[in-house]
């Protein structure tokens, strides 16, 4: 046997020997680096879960109480490490089951190398036992995806697959390796992949573009800037800061931008989009430049597109080339790393400031404030508002807590009323909206971070689409803390019904169960807030708590989620109420 | 960018890999284009092969098809072209019964003015092969039409483009990456 160290750490994954097809998708994924990873067995994956018994001191397989619950554990394990998240599943419903989680991925470039286990290849496309064409299916929620039929084969296809997962813009990729390729056997080598031809993941900044954009911004009188979840991938997040305070720029965020720019920062103006804040979205319409940073123009973002910034210069900077022009115009694209075209242009930039222009989004955070935010966070009616809950989880965990949230009305309650101080503290699903992302995701989170506080806050609804996952919980002992808004209504639905719809309330009321019982069933520490006195002191012990933590907070059940923009309607067209 | 519908040859230099065809195909699907033609073959290069799509678009959408096409892995580059920016045909093949070869005297002068080919000739059929503009090809399958047609199938357009497109030097500058 020859040994090629890589470390001794890895010294393991890269041993030359023989060995099975199994075998080597675990010491590939170790050579990667993998130390935990999230997965369900099923007969087409058995051998991979045998040699994982093997090598449980190198990787510690976390077994979800379901394939969608292993996808997003792994999504909110990537988003907070800044690593490859891996899932792992069976062939048939078991890959089957990976494929929301991907679409989650793949739209909110996260990060993920997915493994499926496939029937053998002498039975594909007979509708073997569980049997799909999961490569075929994938395919368009995938950056990248393949199937290895050969045992030989599989270490390059991992290490294509980390490769392409990590680089450029992240995203999802999928390897399904049929059942002979893991029981037969080959020399084991394996070799990280350091580039793939016709891929570059990375453009070259063109120095010109840069001088065109800090011209822009040099000249402008009212310059804004949207950043999105590119600063946050490309760790620019310095660069971000430096950017927009030498030049005095006022700052927005989109939902996956959020956290990285603490949300005290002077310039930093709230967040963009259909519940975004007042400000930004109306003024918006009133910039001369407008600069996206790693965003990408989502139809939430904009409203109506015909009326989207119309009077302003558009700077795009982006590392995707497909982003450029896509949905908004623009009039400078800065290709590339945001990190390294931040710098640039950081170079490029005069000194500057623009207190009137910045006076413009404060006079209207200020109406903003009076009419919704503190009738929000600091309510004088009876019912509990979502809005003061996060208020509370603020205090107490003095903004330094990774906020995991689902999809619905409290998300968006959550991105607005979080206060962040470190980056990738917020994890969401963003653009496919997935309900049912957050508790899954929050065990990922915490996983990855285990020093930091994790709290999931979910609606009533999304948290009973993975309420399994509690079983996850228990069993890992995470110390994930689970906030669920319960208003008894699928409420963003609600809120449209009621507002677009009559009040027809159709199919969106919802009669829950005793969600304390559950998860004392799984032997989770829980606690039912109905009343304002009660908020605080169980937030103050939920946040105090060593282990995992449920807590209930029944809340106003027709509360709504202002300012909004309706649907096709204008960012200047941003309601109070 | 001009928003008139215009026929548009879609060129996709790629790796020669299982499931690309899918995935570049998916990309016209989801955005609900019909595929007027689809070609792929091995291209000048060794080992990379070449798609030629026709589609029936405004140019704004080939550009952002073109670049959706080029996010994907494994392809290396791809080019929009309209029609005055290429050189390009179709081929088809005719089936027709043999006694119709002698028996009527103007099939074979319809063969012989639109330069069809004859491939082969036997005592049921014979077949022709024709290449050419798809006005070319659909004029002839006209004039046969009123003998009887036994098989008709016609290729998808194959293109070449008058300006360069220089692949070779692309995939040095990915090797070089």
């Amino acid at each position: 046997m020859k040994t090629q160290t890589i470390n001794k750490k890895q010294e393991v994954a890269v041993k030359t020997e023989r060995i099975s097809g199994s075998e080597a998708v675990v010491r590939s994924l170790i050579a990667e680096g993998v130390d935990i990873l999230y997965g369900y067995p099923g007969g087409a994956i058995m051998p991979v879960y045998d040699e994982l018994f093997k090598f449980q001191d190198k990787i510690h397989h976390v077994l979800t109480r379901h394939e969608q619950g292993a996808a997003h554990a792994a999504q909110g394990y990537a988003r907070i490490s800044g690593k490859v998240g891996v899932a792992m599943a069976t062939s048939g419903p078991g890959a089957t089951n990976l494929i929301t989680g991907i679409a989650d991925a793949q739209i909110d470039s996260t990060p993920l190398v997915c493994i499926t286990g496939q029937v053998f290849s002498h039975l594909l496309g007979s509708d073997a036992f569980q049997e799909t064409d999961i490569v075929g299916i994938s395919t368009p929620v995938t950056k990248w995806n393949c199937q290895v039929t050969k045992s030989e084969d599989i270490p390059a296809a991992i290490a294509k697959a980390f490769y392409i997962a990590k680089s450029g813009r992240p995203g999802p990729v999928l390897v399904d390796i049929t059942k002979d390729a893991q029981v037969s056997e080959l020399d084991f080598k394996y070799e990280k992949c350091k580039g793939v031809r016709s891929y570059m993941p990375v453009p070259k900044t063109n120095p010109e573009h840069i001088k065109a954009a800090a011209a822009l911004i040099n000249n402008a009188k009212k310059p804004m800037i949207v950043w999105g979840q590119g600063v946050i991938l490309g760790q620019a997040e310095e660069e971000l800061k430096a950017v927009i305070e030498k030049a005095g720029i006022p700052a927005a965020w989109t939902i996956l931008g959020a956290s990285a720019l603490p949300t005290s920062h002077p310039l930093n103006i709230g967040m963009v989009g259909m519940h975004g804040n007042y400000a930004p979205n109306k003024l918006t319409n009133e910039c001369d430049v407008l600069i996206a940073i790693g965003m990408r123009f989502d139809d939430r973002v904009t409203g109506d597109l015909s009326r989207y910034a119309k009077q302003a210069k558009i700077i795009h900077f982006d590392i995707d080339p497909a982003e450029i022009n896509k949905n908004v115009q623009t009039d400078v694209a800065v290709l590339g790393n945001s990190k390294e075209s931040l710098a640039m242009l950081l170079d490029a930039i005069n000194t500057n400031s623009h207190e009137l222009w910045l006076q413009e989004f404060k006079d209207l955070y200020a109406i903003e404030f009076e009419k919704v935010i503190n009738n929000d966070i600091n309510p004088t009616k009876e019912g509990l508002t979502m809005g003061e809950v996060l208020k509370q989880i603020n205090i107490e965990s003095k903004g330094h807590a990774a906020i995991v949230s689902d999809v619905g009305q409290h998300q968006m309650i959550a991105c607005r009323y979080a206060e962040f101080t470190t980056t990738k503290s917020n994890i969401t699903s963003g653009g496919l909206g997935t309900m049912g992302f957050a508790l899954p995701a929050a065990i990922g989170a915490k996983m990855a971070a285990p020093n930091r506080e994790v709290v999931a806050i979910i609606g009533d609804g999304g948290f009973q689409m993975n309420i399994q996952e509690l079983g996850t919980i228990f069993q890992q002992k995470t110390a994930v803390k689970v906030v669920v808004l319960n208003n008894e209504f699928l409420g963003m639905v609600r809120q449209w019904q009621q507002l677009f719809f009559d009040r027809r309330y159709a199919s969106t009321e919802m009669t829950n169960p005793n969600f304390i019982a559950i998860a004392e069933g799984y032997y989770i520490k829980a606690r039912k807030v109905t009343k304002r006195e009660e908020l605080a002191e169980a937030i103050k012990e939920m946040i105090a708590s060593k282990e995992s933590y449920f807590l209930e907070v029944c809340v106003e059940k027709e509360d709504n989620v202002f300012p909004m923009i309706p649907s096709g309607a204008s960012v200047s067209d941003v309601r109070l109420s | 960018m001009n928003e008139e519908i215009k026929s548009f040859t879609i060129s996709i230099y790629t790796e020669n890999n299982i499931g690309l065809l899918n995935r570049i195909s998916a990309i016209f699907q989801r955005r609900h284009i019909n595929i007027e033609s689809l070609t792929t073959s091995q291209s000048e290069i060794d080992g990379v092969n070449r798609f030629v799509i026709v589609v029936n678009i405004t140019e704004e959408k080939a550009s952002k098809i073109v670049k959706q096409i080029e996010k994907q892995v494994e392809t290396i580059r791809a080019y929009y072209h309209t029609e005055d920016q290429t050189i390009f045909t179709e081929s088809c093949m005719f089936k027709i019964k043999s006694d119709l070869l002698f028996n009527e005297p103007q099939i074979q002068n319809i063969i012989k003015e639109s330069y069809a080919r004859i491939v082969t000739v036997n005592r049921e059929f014979f077949v022709l092969e024709k290449s050419g503009r798809r006005n070319e090809i659909e004029s002839l399958r006209r004039d046969l039409n009123a003998f009887g047609i036994m098989q008709f199938v016609r290729s998808g357009r194959i293109a070449v483009t008058k300006d360069q497109m220089k692949i070779t030097e692309l995939l040095t500058a990915f090797n070089n990456q």
